[in-house]
């Protein structure tokens, strides 16, 4: 377990672990026996093929689906064992894709994360809604109806809607210092450039800053290597590599999951900064 | 209702004894049927979706017609007019059944799936109607008649006992109603998401579905089929208010009053002393109204 003792965070303290899980579907098995850990104040970053079962385990963090085998625990309690209602006020949740029915503004859309917390409503909300829309540049598209976005403003919405959902830490949940979640399903796939990184450094500097722990989905290795500190690399349905990303993606382990030549490259100037690839077109 | 030592005028008898329960009995089934049609279009998330969708008319109508056809043969001594305890009790029963076997068709795993409830309901629907049309067949000029009256609608005849037991139910199941405003904004994100988001999902489906067998079961029963203000009440509202339902559940049930209220007394005037069908006048009010609002608001579709 490397974790990183320069936090403040202690990474056990609300981790977040499969232990070998199993989803099997009539005639197929998604996932077998995967075990992996996600920390409190990391970026994670889920990797592998298409269809290697990357949203299956992130359906099994967000107890959208049940594992037919192995457990799920959450601050090593079970997942079932906390009540819904506790668990969306520390874990957020964006879906590789979202359809919003009716004619819902951006802003009621955002406001919508601010759901379990309405127990105590106030000022406080509009607040965090704000704020929420301002971290992902979405403030000006506020009146707009979701469904006139495009696609990557789309997807800043709804990321601006998680970080509502968990702006604050809340006091009681999991433990001593409950941990909050993001579980991000292929955050960066609709974004331009400019903002796959400003998204991706958005969720860091939470995850550095308040302790957070990061979950996500992505394909661009290289933006794994920059802005993950762990990363679960999966093929067919198994957990093939875990740790640290810059150790766990090596061009061997790129050219075994992915059929891809991956060589590195140096950054401007030699700077010690994140080891990137350039990759070789597949055969 | 009567006390007091002077004479009532006519008017005053009118009024109290056929236009105040007629009134409140169309306020009731507007409200009931305007805030059902946005429950189902906001539990569906599906802007087509109207109450009739779980099976509530199609089993009221399937009910009251084999009460009127074969009531006749079977109890030859039971009541049967239209307004009738005996059609009464039978739609309402019927409304609930059929409700209640969609409901159990939709299920899978434990969970209510919407989408299976949308198909099973066209299915049970058309069953019902093929059932309805049987009926017909076998139904004399005279019970076929009331068939057709029957399935057109109308607030007239009803006795105070009727209406107020009618009213009282559809306040309380608009009241709870408008509990479920918040979660279905959330549900608006997919039931996944809503889940994620605290939102009990399960229980909020069952109740919606409840209140709508309850509500519009209660009025169908006595009314017979008025149709259109579920569909076109909240689109209305939304139309102009937005899709929040906090705003689109209580703006549905006041419209739907409204129009049913606008509808009736159309019913009553426009060919006096006869008097239309209502289900006729709901779709003569309703569809201009509501294509001007699609004309006026066709920039926000």
């Amino acid at each position: 377990m490397n974790a990183r003792n320069q936090t403040d965070f202690s990474p056990l303290a609300g981790m977040l672990e499969v232990v070998g899980v199993g989803v099997e579907v009539p005639g197929r098995s998604l996932l077998q026996a995967a075990s992996a850990q996600f920390m409190a104040g990391q970026v994670t970053a889920v990797l592998g093929p298409n269809g290697a079962g990357k949203s299956t385990l992130m359906s099994l963090l967000t107890g959208q689906r049940q594992p037919t085998g192995g457990h799920v625990y959450l601050a090593g309690k079970a997942l079932p064992a906390y009540a819904s209602a506790d668990l969306a006020r520390v874990r957020a949740s964006v879906a590789q894709e979202t359809q919003v029915a009716f004619e819902f503004t951006v802003r009621e859309v955002v406001e919508l994360g601010r759901y379990p917390h309405r127990r105590h409503p106030g000022r406080r909300d509009v607040d965090v809604v704000l704020q929420a829309m301002q971290a992902t540049a979405v403030e000006h598209l506020q009146h707009r109806a979701l469904n006139t976005l495009s696609g990557g403003e789309k997807a800043r919405v709804h990321l601006a809607r998680a970080l509502a959902q968990v702006w604050e830490p809340v006091g009681g949940v999991a433990g001593d210092m409950p941990v909050r979640w993001l579980l991000l399903d292929e955050p960066t796939a609709a974004l331009d450039l400019q903002h796959q990184h400003r998204m991706l450094q958005l969720v860091r500097a939470w995850a550095t800053a308040q302790g957070v722990g990061v979950v996500a989905v992505l394909h661009d290795l290289n933006l794994a290597l920059r802005y993950s500190d762990r990363c679960v690399v999966l093929q067919g349905g198994q957990v093939v590599g875990s740790g640290a990303t810059a150790e766990v993606l090596t061009p061997f382990c790129i050219e075994k999951v992915w059929g891809v030549v991956a060589h590195p490259v140096a950054t401007q100037g030699g700077a010690p900064g994140p080891r990137q690839y350039l990759f070789d077109a597949p055969l | 209702m009567l006390a007091g030592s002077t004479q009532p005028t006519p008017e005053h008898l009118v009024f109290m004894n056929i236009r105040l329960p007629r009134l409140l009995l169309g306020a009731a089934a507007g409200a009931a049927l305007g805030m059902s049609g946005a429950l189902m279009q906001g539990l569906f998330r599906n802007p087509l979706a109207d109450p009739g969708l779980i099976g509530v008319s199609s089993g009221a109508a399937l009910a009251a017609g084999v009460t009127i056809v074969l009531g006749s043969l079977w109890f030859p001594d039971m009541p049967r007019t239209l307004g009738s305890w005996a059609l009464v009790a039978t739609a309402f029963a019927g409304s609930l059944l059929v409700t209640v076997l969609v409901y159990a068709l939709s299920q899978q795993d434990g969970a209510t799936r919407v989408g299976l409830m949308l198909l099973a309901g066209v299915a049970i629907n058309a069953l019902a109607g093929a059932g309805l049309g049987y009926l017909t067949f076998l139904a004399t000029d005279e019970q076929l008649r009331n068939i057709q009256f029957w399935l057109l609608g109308s607030l007239g005849g009803v006795r105070w006992s009727a209406v107020a037991l009618v009213c009282s139910m559809v306040a309380v199941a608009v009241g709870a109603g408008f509990t479920l405003a918040r979660p279905l904004n959330a549900i608006a994100l997919g039931e996944t998401q809503a889940a994620l988001l605290g939102v009990p999902v399960e229980r909020v489906k069952r109740f919606a579905v409840l209140l709508t067998a309850l509500a519009v079961g209660a009025v169908t029963a006595t009314t017979g089929i008025i149709g259109f203000i579920g569909l076109v009440a909240p689109h209305c509202v939304r139309l102009v208010a937005g899709p929040d339902h906090r705003i689109v559940l209580p703006g549905s049930a006041l419209l739907g009053a409204a129009l049913v209220l606008a509808a009736d007394s159309a019913a009553r005037t426009m060919v006096k002393p006869a008097e239309l069908p209502l289900g006729v006048l709901t779709a003569f009010v309703g569809v201009p109204f509501f294509l001007l609002l699609l004309r006026h608001f066709r920039g926000r579709l």
